[in-house]
């Protein structure tokens, strides 16, 4: 848990409170995701009176058991995975959606995948409103996740310098472009400073796993991710 | 002041002693120290109010409406009617927060709430003033939201959704039923207290009948498709209570429900049954007095996740079933977690102490037989658009029976603190 040490210093202030940050945030953009799903539309239906098609509906498809929509016809492929334990959980969804056939071998979705993190967290949290609430079964799934990693306020609140922060770039445009294209090297542009910052220290603290980004994020300070966060975040 | 002294409890040494006041008090007028009111001396208002008596040490002059001198939780009531409980055992008073927290307790119902002149008004004729206010009221029934069925009818057909006399006309009428009678539940509809209360009766109910009545029927009419720990209660109750009870649920007519509490009668879907015992648990709404402050939308009155203030008033706490918050389930437990939160906002706001980032718990026990109990629970943290739920577990299918033993045990140990969280 990060610590705010915000103090309230009377009713004049309750309008602008201190909590603007926290570590926990929404699985995505419910209405940018209903933007996304007009990608899936052409197969699946979701919300009220919603029907399988190509698709099976997805009313109530975060925490179901795979395969297991009734009346809707299975490939081989899909049927195997539910032999296998398959849950559509937060983790697993995300998982499908980037590349169908990478989680699950012979699915009959053809669909490349989104390939966008922010695109796939978006279109799950427009999805997340079609299934259980948690207020009325609380075993229902998450609606919201943490951050990965827990930083303190001081580390948060650091305002980067960009100067500096293009200086220490030029080790990063190696790889990452900065006109943001992302071939098979994700973007890292525009992003907040504050996921920037996050990401960062995921990989300092090797709580994410690629090994290179492991090794050049582990060479910086805090003042130096501040910096970067802040040049790319604000590149035309 | 206007408060009536004679309905005043006891006033502990925090309260008498006039401290001066703190550096950041707002007294807005009414002199001294800052003043709290509570409605509500539930798993809400009494959490809340030991939690701001005793972390203010006498800075904020803290005030407990409640009618009622014996408080019975409506968490573990279920286990007084399958006989694991005496209704004693949940009866809890409010003499500790009085006499060693310093609260103030009002025995009276609040019946008005002028938010501009920030007062409460109570039956008994006085008034309080405040600077902030703490409602925690708990539930009321949606008017006519069972056909045939109003308060009036809560006698033949009880409810017993509110612990203490309820409990102990549902539990008589259990044990009067006729050999091989019928017991019929009408189950609410979303949202309501306590999602896997019903179900959690529905099987304490059985527990007594499979021991005096073991030809007994029952019947539960339930508006919805799914209902909590669905998998585990089904489970328990055919390892338990085989062939005894029957769940029709929408797709069966669960839904289309009318009572007739003269003739004890239950029509579900046009299949007129003849019921012995009728609980009927209607749909629900915030308790009365939030919607006299005006601070409802809808059945419920919404709240800012971080201080748990209502989006109309923010000189105002809603706490527990009452609110509505994002995704935790209404339970005595989210009540408790939440009072916590706003205990330490109304302390942060009036007192000027610390203020930390608001996190919240849920777990809810249920018993299926003896020794045979279930558990679901999730964290939750404040977002800037609601209560959200981050983590979560629920007990499994085909546990053994140590486990279950031990979860049950665990749920005793439960009760046992956060009684001692809510009373002192």
């Amino acid at each position: 848990m990060r610590w705010i040490y915000g103090v309230f210093l009377g009713f004049g202030l309750l309008g602008a409170p201190a909590w603007a940050e926290h570590d926990v945030h929404a699985i995505g953009d419910a209405e940018k995701g209903a933007k996304v799903f007009n990608k899936c539309k052409g197969c699946h239906q979701v919300g009220e009176g919603a029907k399988n098609r190509i698709g099976p509906h997805l009313n109530g498809v975060f925490d179901r058991a795979a395969a297991t929509v009734e009346g809707f016809k299975y490939s081989k492929g899909l049927r195997r995975a539910a032999d296998g334990g398959l849950l559509w959980d937060l983790e697993h969804l995300d998982a499908y959606l980037e590349n169908p056939k990478a989680l699950v071998s012979g699915t009959r979705m053809s669909f490349r995948g989104l390939k966008k993190q922010h695109d796939r967290a978006n279109v799950l949290a427009f999805l997340r409103a079609y299934s259980d609430n948690p207020q009325n079964i609380p075993e229902a799934a998450p609606t919201a996740v943490l951050s990965e990693v827990k930083l303190s306020p001081e580390i948060l609140a650091l305002v980067g310098d960009p100067e500096y922060g293009e200086y220490l770039a030029s080790e990063c445009t190696t790889c990452h472009q900065k006109d943001g294209s992302d071939q098979g090297i994700p973007s890292i542009v525009l992003w907040p400073a504050e996921d920037f910052v996050i990401a960062m220290h995921a990989y300092k603290t090797k709580v994410r796993s690629h090994p290179v980004m492991q090794m050049m994020a582990g060479r910086l300070d805090d003042e130096e991710i501040a910096a970067l966060a802040a040049y790319f975040g604000n590149l035309e | 002041m206007t408060l009536n002294r004679r309905n005043f409890m006891g006033k502990g040494a925090a309260v008498a002693a006039a401290s001066l006041a703190a550096p950041m008090v707002m007294a807005d007028g009414h002199g001294g120290k800052p003043k709290v009111v509570i409605v509500g001396g539930g798993a809400g208002g009494a959490t809340a109010a030991r939690y701001i008596a005793k972390g203010s040490k006498g800075e904020i002059d803290v005030t407990l409406v409640e009618p009622t001198r014996k408080y019975y939780t409506c968490f573990f009531s279920n286990l007084y009617l399958g006989g694991f409980r005496d209704l004693s055992s949940i009866g809890h008073t409010y003499g500790t927060l009085a006499s060693e927290y310093g609260v103030n307790v009002v025995h009276d119902w609040a019946v008005g709430i002028d938010r501009d002149a920030k007062t409460v008004s109570l039956a008994g004729g006085g008034s309080l003033n405040y600077d902030r206010l703490i409602l925690s009221p708990g539930i009321d029934f949606v008017e006519g939201a069972v056909n045939g069925w109003d308060i009036s009818a809560q006698n033949a057909m009880p409810h017993a959704y509110k612990a203490g006399s309820q409990s102990e006309l549902l539990k008589a009428q259990i044990d009067s039923m006729p050999q091989g009678g019928t017991y019929v539940m009408v189950a609410p509809p979303n949202p309501f207290r306590c999602p896997p209360g019903p179900y959690e009766r529905i099987s304490m109910v059985a527990h007594t009948l499979k021991a005096n009545n073991p030809t007994a029927k029952i019947i539960i009419a339930d508006p919805k498709p799914k209902f909590s720990k669905q998998a585990l209660f089904q489970e328990g109750w055919s390892n338990h209570y085989d062939g005894m009870i029957e769940w029709v649920g929408p797709d069966f007519g669960g839904g289309n429900v009318t009572v007739d509490p003269a003739a004890m009668t239950v029509d579900i879907d046009g299949d007129v049954i003849k019921a012995d015992v009728c609980n009927v648990i209607p749909a629900m709404k915030a308790g009365r007095i939030c919607e006299l402050a005006g601070i409802n939308d809808g059945n419920w009155a919404p709240v800012n996740g971080h201080t748990m203030q209502s989006k109309i008033d923010e000189n105002i706490h809603v706490l527990g079933d009452a609110c509505s918050q994002g995704d935790m389930p209404k339970s005595g437990f989210s009540a408790n977690s939440q009072a916590k939160v706003a205990a330490m906002a109304v302390r942060g706001a009036l007192t000027g102490s610390k203020v930390f980032p608001a996190k919240f718990s849920n777990t809810c026990w249920s018993l299926l037989d003896t020794d045979d109990g279930v558990k679901v629970g999730a964290t939750y943290e404040a977002t800037d658009e609601k209560i959200a739920k981050v983590d979560g577990f629920i007990s499994k299918t085909g546990e053994d029976a140590s486990l279950r033993k031990a979860t049950y045990e665990e749920s005793v140990g439960w009760y046992n603190g956060i009684t001692a969280d809510m009373f002192g």
